[in-house]
């Protein structure tokens, strides 16, 4: 029996009972929309962390100094001072997948001017930090290569430090402010970025020379952390690995000893936020799942009484010369063809809903192409799985009996 | 001699209930041939549903033969019956057995759907054609609710002539009817006799074996007479005979 056949026969049946199919097809319809809605809001959230991490430059790769056990004792990663100038000359000279590198250095501490002070961090680094941190300036400019090799009082703040100890409106450039009682002279103010993702304040910094920073307020020589960007996002991870190579030589670390450093990208960062995002996702869908799964119980539930009340017609069908088979494919097709129309359906409420969600909500939302394209076969597989036994039923009737049901 | 439609040699058709075993048929042997308008008669419990059953491929005999137009049907499969079904037999019900909310040209096409030799434009063909003959060429797309009994009963019987069918198998397919109807049906099958089909008619109406060319009679599993009737009515006639309704 030719499959166009089939088709036909089965639209007919559903034609003839619109109501009946409509509500079977409901469970479906709920179950996928709700489905696509689910994983829209969680790949929603997940690119709106990834967006955020991008703003903090996600080429951005953290290289800070690992613990260590120094006379039995284990150190704090802070307290190590493994990580040194040497250390970010051969990164800048040797890296490939680089394009900018900067040294950091930081410690806290109180701005002053005048009568006002405020508790802010002091970032010390070269003039790539900009570049590597994506952030530009409003005001006056970044302090240069040369101003570091002298270890100038110079200073670019941010728009929290601004706010709070220049109160009064005037213009920072060009103004001598104090961190720690060391002067700076305030040569720029930082864009104003906002809070990150982790609720940090990115404006809140003063950010110095690194030389200054290292001889006139920490009193060291060593790095807290080198920070870098690479080529790409793609390429981070390899930068990952070349920058791991470079300090292991330059640690000259033997090939059974651990790293004595971490190295980082945004990458790994976004993965790990995204992780939360992820089970949330996952639990939201489990539940959309089981309600796709009650919807394909109903369609078997409409099946088994489907075929009971045609027992006649199935007689009749097997006396013409229908074979068990085609009597099998007509109510699977059935079966297959109220899911799939229930999924069509649920797509599009699916879709809808999502647009609510976005606009009256506004929570962030992405439909993954994915998400359609899992729930639809989700909803054929379900018409198969729970079409088969009745239609499978239907089949083995015997015609004789089958004629004389009433 | 004209072709042999039905052959069947000692059938016989044992049904097990429990610990009891009922002869159905206890070994029956006849020919069909070709052109032939067969009544089978017999009151209930003499075997004539299981007789029907069996010619109608619909069910294998315990032991014994049966051949249909050449075809040897024991030891065929439930999809090798249910092509023969197809190809070579014309079911008629008592009840019509139409599909409900479908309309009499896709009731007539439904035994051609599961022939995959005919395409769509001929099995539309075949049925408005299968229709015409019934004399509800202006009925096609009216859905049985809409059709009275006698002309559902018709459009059962162009689902039954669609295929092509080597014989035509009713099963009390006047049981439904009231008299006159009846002897419409009759007479239409008496006409689609005269046009060389072969129609085997199973009934306990006695007066439905008058318009008959051969009687077989069963009873208790056994053929007790199998007798050529040569004094066939004819249908028309005894139509014309009734007295007239009031319309």
């Amino acid at each position: 029996m030719r499959i166009l056949n089939l088709l036909k026969i089965a639209y007919k049946a559903i034609v003839l009972n619109k109501l009946r199919t409509l509500l079977t097809m409901l469970g479906i319809i709920i179950g996928v929309a709700s489905v696509i809605a689910m994983l829209a809001i969680g790949e929603g959230s997940k690119e709106s962390i990834r967006s955020t991490i991008s703003s903090m430059g996600s080429n951005m790769i953290t290289i800070r100094p690992g613990e260590d056990v120094r006379g039995g004792v284990r150190q704090d990663a802070s307290a190590m001072e493994s990580l040194t100038l040497d250390d970010y000359y051969a990164i800048k000279e040797k890296a490939e997948l680089l394009t900018y590198v900067s040294p950091l250095v930081d410690g806290g501490g109180q701005v002053i001017n005048g009568s006002n002070n405020w508790p802010s961090t002091i970032y010390g680094v070269n003039p790539e930090y900009l570049d590597i941190k994506v952030v530009g300036l409003q005001s006056g400019s970044m302090f240069t290569d040369p101003e570091v090799k002298s270890a100038s009082k110079v200073a670019v703040i941010g728009q929290t430090v601004v706010d709070n100890i220049f109160s009064d409106g005037t213009d920072p450039v060009g103004q001598m402010i104090r961190f720690n009682n060391i002067p700076f002279m305030v040569i720029g103010v930082l864009e104003e970025k906002g809070e990150n993702t982790f609720g940090q304040d990115q404006d809140d910094v003063v950010i110095a020379p690194y030389t200054t920073v290292q001889k006139r307020i920490l009193a060291i020589d060593h790095l807290n952390q080198i920070i870098a960007s690479s080529i790409s996002e793609e390429d981070a991870p390899n930068a990952v690995g070349e920058v791991t190579e470079i300090l292991r030589a330059q640690h000259k670390l033997s090939a059974t000893e651990d790293d004595d450093f971490y190295v980082r990208s945004m990458e790994e960062l976004i993965s790990t936020f995204s992780s939360t995002s992820e089970m949330l996702t996952i639990l939201l869908v489990a539940v959309a799942g089981i309600s796709l799964l009650i919807g394909g119980i109903g369609i078997m539930n409409i099946m088994y009484v489907s075929v009971k009340e045609r027992t006649k017609e199935i007689g009749l069908r097997m006396a013409v010369g229908g074979k068990g088979s085609d009597i099998l494919m007509q109510f699977l097709i059935e079966a297959i063809l109220i899911s799939i129309t229930g999924g069509v359906l649920g797509v599009i409420l699916g879709l809808g809903a999502t647009v609510f969600i976005e606009k009256f909500l506004h929570w962030p939302t992405s439909v993954a192409l994915y998400s359609i394209i899992i729930s639809f076969a989700v909803c054929a597989v379900t018409g198969i799985f729970f079409g088969w036994y009745p239609a499978r039923k239907a089949s083995v009737l015997d015609p004789i009996t089958a004629l004389r049901y009433e | 001699m004209s072709k042999e439609i039905i052959k069947i040699q000692d059938l016989k058709r044992d049904f097990t209930m429990g610990t009891e075993t009922v002869h159905a048929l206890k070994g029956i042997s006849c020919t069909i041939n070709e052109g032939e308008f067969v009544t089978i008669m017999g009151s209930s419990g003499s075997g004539k549903s299981t007789m029907l059953n069996i010619l109608g491929c619909l069910d294998q005999p315990t032991s014994g033969t049966y051949e249909i137009d050449g075809v040897k049907v024991k030891d065929l499969s439930r999809n090798e019956l249910a092509t023969i079904r197809n190809e070579k037999i014309g079911f008629i019900f008592q009840s019509y057995n139409l599909l409900a909310r479908t309309s009499a040209i896709e009731n007539v096409e439904l035994p051609l759907l599961y022939n995959s030799k005919v395409s769509t434009e001929e099995r539309r063909e075949r049925a408005i054609k299968a229709l015409e003959m019934v004399g509800l060429a202006d009925r096609l797309h009216h859905t049985p609710s809409q059709l009275s009994g006698g002309q559902q009963q018709r459009v059962a019987i162009a689902r039954s002539l669609v295929n092509n069918p080597v014989m035509i198998l009713a099963d009390e397919a006047t049981g439904n009817l009231d008299t006159r109807t009846s002897y419409e049906i009759m007479s239409l099958f008496q006409e689609l006799n005269k046009q060389g089909i072969t129609i085997t008619f199973v009934t306990h109406e006695p007066d439905i074996a008058t318009f008959s060319s051969r009687t077989i009679v069963l009873k208790d599993g056994n053929i007790i007479q199998d007798y050529l009737n040569d004094n066939i009515q004819s249908a028309a006639e005894e139509l014309a005979k009734l007295p007239k309704e009031d319309h």
